[in-house]
């Protein structure tokens, strides 16, 4: 049972397509997709349902959900009755990457205004039946002289209906209709709380993950990677995989695979293939040496991205309380739930790639320069992969797929191990990061300054587009030209005098096999908000609610490009969140503790300023003031394992509502958010700093 | 390469393998069932677990030749959503997973310990569930659904 029958039988979504996905697609006269044609977002079905073409996906977040809603809403429709056809290059433009934050206010701001297109157009046709004014109520169109339906004004047939595109590609992609939007007071069905359509599949098994592809005569592979980076292959012993079942080994200059019918036949042979590997230089320098390398790189670039004020002379004002922190952040994998996996055919001259890469159409465009075939012939097709975060390993399993597909004539599948996945994903950068706040006496920071220097969060691309930013392009010679960016961590606090700004340093190894650095998670990266929500707790001034003296949060966020709806977001109970980054970005700060606490990976430098505490170097937690507010921090900080088991993460029962449920109860606003945002990236500021135009960045982040 | 004969989900299947070949690559493999997921193959994640007559076990180092003559259960062979397992039931009200790629091992896992102890107390069930994984964070959400489950099975 596919997951369409699923929905139509299980009844708590009751959906009757009458037509699969491509239905419509079969019929006569189907405009080309292209972001001018209101069909490339918009199909109404035979019985009147209706599918929305989103080119972004969703990976659980309930993406999907809220693009149903806001469609349906413009069209006067039931959620229910709109399908959201996502994440494949067949049936969706470059709407950018899942970009999970702003998934919904970059990507469904387009679908909003081609539903409400949608709903003028067939408006108007519906007046020339039952004459104006017209009226919709779920689909059901009436007029002074009638009754007409969305199904019988245009089910199963093209608008063929023209909008202006903005001829942006990825987030920033945009249209303008003549249709204006509803207004929010006039909403019926954007904000009632519906039931995410992904849950039952997941939890009954009954649809298929990328990891579940099989093709007719699909090839098993692994790829044989390098035992560390930097390294190039000196030899290889084809004769210590003979023996293994069809297994044979493909090569292309560096890199490697092994291939065979049976999956375990793979996997034997990835094991007992003999590869020498001739290291090209020196060794990395130890882990332990990894910070005090970094402050002692050459700086490649250097960026005060915001300069406000005077802070030179603000920080040597007299009576003023100096808190400096410096903190060293490692190089970290994303560590996806499982390897990546990706499937790749190639037949009659077109190659279908199944990938769990949060951005398919870019893995269309990297796996047509791979193989030098034209766009059009490339399909990729997102199905949910093993994990989704940043730009993890399931960009690179596709492009391998595709090649070993076209090397082999024989679809493949390429699943990595468990070493290939953490080992070999971009990795977000090592840097450290300096900082101070000078605090008067009143408790008002007067002056703020942020720098971070490490390796550049661009070493390879946010996306998958360009061979060079792949593993196989790199291992077969393409090496990546790596743009110099950093990033500044945002602050919704309104200091007088700041600096905030950043260095680069150069990588360790520019080709064959280097040790990738990209956004972790999100493209600004979860490491910058350490001082900041360090120095809320250490500030050591007066203030409620573990400001640390910080003054309210102010909102500061800047208005949707070409939408011009506020991104400040409604709390369910009206109110704005003001500050709900700062609370989303605090929760990752506790994360990031524990792991220096428990582990030592990373190690935290962290010092008062002698106008506050002597000098005495002391861990931040030890300065709440109520013991039990020091009990949930403390608990926060422990591993998150050992407090599972402890009973510590506590479920909540019956019909309570499910926000929250690891928050800190004091800090409301962090309650509200932190379930929606915990495993969101924010790949927001990179769109909103103006990077749009860049098309490294307009597949944004997430 | 020797046959192995056991059932899944309630049916008779033979595969051809080598004894040490993982179970987990003869279910996704040889049988073409997709519910135990590689997640680690070093029994370090739960996502591969199936129950091996009633025992949660991790199929990515579970050797095929230790299922001979054994009864094989899935997450499909658990429930359906026609007829679902009680923890499927309430996974699903609660709408636990995120990605869901780890979820199998967790329900898998749940659905051996509630069999043995349907009342066990959240420490037990906190014992039962220790060293599986899940990278989107929904622990909490599990454990409200593993006692909405309970309550709907008293």
């Amino acid at each position: 049972m596919d997951r369409r029958e699923f929905l139509k039988t299980t009844g708590g979504l009751v959906v009757s397509f009458a037509a699969p996905v491509e239905a419509l697609a079969q019929v006569a006269g189907k405009p080309a997709l292209v972001p001018t044609e209101l069909d490339s977002w918009i199909a109404v079905l035979p019985n009147g349902s209706v599918q929305a073409f989103f080119g972004k996906m969703d990976m659980g977040q309930g993406l999907d959900v809220a693009v149903a809603q806001i469609v349906a809403e413009e069209l006067d429709l039931g959620a229910d009755k709109v399908e959201v056809v996502m994440g494949d290059t067949a049936t969706s433009c470059n709407q950018g990457g899942a970009s999970g934050s702003t998934g919904v206010s970059n990507g469904a701001r387009l679908l909003r205004r081609a539903a409400a297109e949608a709903r003028r157009v067939l408006g108007e046709r519906a007046a020339e039946k039952v004459g104006t004014p017209v009226s919709v109520e779920d689909g059901i169109v009436s007029g002074p002289k009638g009754k007409t339906s969305y199904a019988e004004l245009i089910g199963g047939r093209y608008f063929h209906h023209q909008v202006e595109w903005n001829k942006q590609v990825g987030n920033p992609m945009d249209i303008k209709v003549p249709a204006k939007s509803k207004a929010p007071s006039e909403y019926k069905v954007v904000g009632k709380p519906i039931p995410r359509r992904d849950v039952a599949w997941k939890v009954y098994g009954t649809d298929e993950f990328v990891t579940d592809v099989r093709r007719p005569g699909m090839l098993h592979a692994r790829v044989i990677r390098p035992p560390r980076a930097a390294c190039k292959v000196r030899s290889i012993d084809p004769a210590s995989i003979k023996g293994i079942r069809g297994a044979r080994v493909i090569r292309e200059k560096d890199f490697v695979a092994v291939v065979a019918p049976k999956e375990w036949d793979a996997v034997r042979a990835a094991r007992a293939l003999k590869v020498e590997w001739e290291p090209l230089k020196a060794p990395f320098p130890p882990m332990s040496e990894l910070y005090q390398y970094i402050r002692g790189a050459k700086v490649v670039k250097r960026e005060d991205e915001v300069k406000q004020g005077d802070i030179a002379n603000a920080f040597n004002a007299a009576g003023l309380k100096v808190v400096q922190a410096e903190y060293e952040w490692p190089f970290q994998s994303h560590a996806s739930m499982g390897p990546a996996c990706a499937v790749a055919e190639i037949k009659d001259g077109s190659c279908t790639v199944w990938t769990g890469s949060q951005k398919p159409h870019f893995v269309r465009d990297g796996v047509a320069r791979l193989l030098g075939m034209p766009d059009d012939k490339v399909r990729a097709i997102w199905l949910a992969g093993p994990g989704s975060y940043g730009r993890n390993d399931a960009g690179d399993a596709a492009m391998d797929a595709a090649f070993l597909a076209k090397a082999t004539g024989k679809p493949v599948r390429v699943q990595g191990m468990r070493v290939d996945g953490t080992a070999w994903d971009p990795k977000g950068p090592a840097c450290v990061h300096r900082a101070r706040a000078a605090i008067d006496a009143s408790g008002k920071v007067v002056a703020y300054e942020f720098i971070s220097k490490g390796f550049s969060r661009q070493h390879i691309a946010t996306n998958e587009s360009q061979v060079a930013d792949s593993l196989i392009g790199q291992s077969m010679g393409v090496a990546p030209k790596p743009h110099q960016i950093f990033g500044t961590p945002s602050e919704s606090y309104g200091f007088e005098n700041k600096l905030l700004g950043w260095e680069t340093i150069p990588q360790f190894v520019e080709h064959c096999s280097p040790l990738r650095t990209s956004h972790f998670r999100d493209p600004v990266g979860p490491g910058d908000p350490f001082w900041f929500r360090a120095v809320r707790g250490r500030g050591g001034a007066r203030g409620g609610r573990g400001c640390g003296g910080f003054p309210p949060a102010l909102p500061q966020q800047p208005a949707a490009p070409g939408g011009g709806e506020s991104r400040r977001r409604k709390s369910r109970l009206g109110e704005p969140r003001q500050g709900q980054r700062h609370s989303v970005r605090r929760s990752q700060w506790h994360r990031g503790r524990r792991r220096r606490a428990g582990r030592g990976r990373s190690l935290e430098r962290t010092y008062l300023g002698a106008a506050l505490l002597g000098g005495a170097r002391l861990r931040s937690h030890h300065q709440s003031r109520d013991p039990a507010h020091h009990h949930r921090r403390q608990r926060r900080a422990g591993s998150f394992a050992h407090a599972f088991r402890r009973g510590e993460v506590r479920p909540r029962l019956g019909d309570e509502r499910r926000l929250g449920e690891l928050s800190d109860p004091r800090d409301g606003r962090r309650a509200a958010v932190h379930r929606h945002h915990a495993h969101q990236p924010s790949g927001d500021r990179a769109e909103w700093r103006g990077r749009a135009d860049d098309p490294r960045h307009s597949g944004g982040g997430g | 390469m020797a046959k192995y004969q056991f059932t899944v989900d309630g049916k008779r299947v033979s595969v051809d393998a080598q004894p040490d070949m993982p179970l987990l690559y003869a279910l996704r493999d040889d049988l073409a069932l997709n519910n135990p997921h590689f997640g680690c193959g070093l029994a370090q994640c739960g996502a591969c677990t199936v129950q091996l007559n009633g025992e949660p076990v991790r199929s990515c180092v579970m050797p095929v030749s230790a299922a001979a003559g054994k009864k094989v259960t899935t997450l499909a062979g658990l429930g359906t959503p026609e007829k679902p397992h009680p923890l499927q039931a309430a996974y699903v009200a609660e709408g636990v997973p995120q990605c869901g790629y780890c979820i199998n091992g967790w329900i898998m896992t749940a659905a051996a310990a509630l069999e043995k102890n349907p009342k066990a107390s959240e420490a037990e069930m906190r014992d039962a569930l220790a060293g599986l994984k899940c990278r989107c964070g929904t622990h909490a959400a599990i454990l409200r659904a593993i006692k909405r489950a309970q309550t709907s099975m008293v």
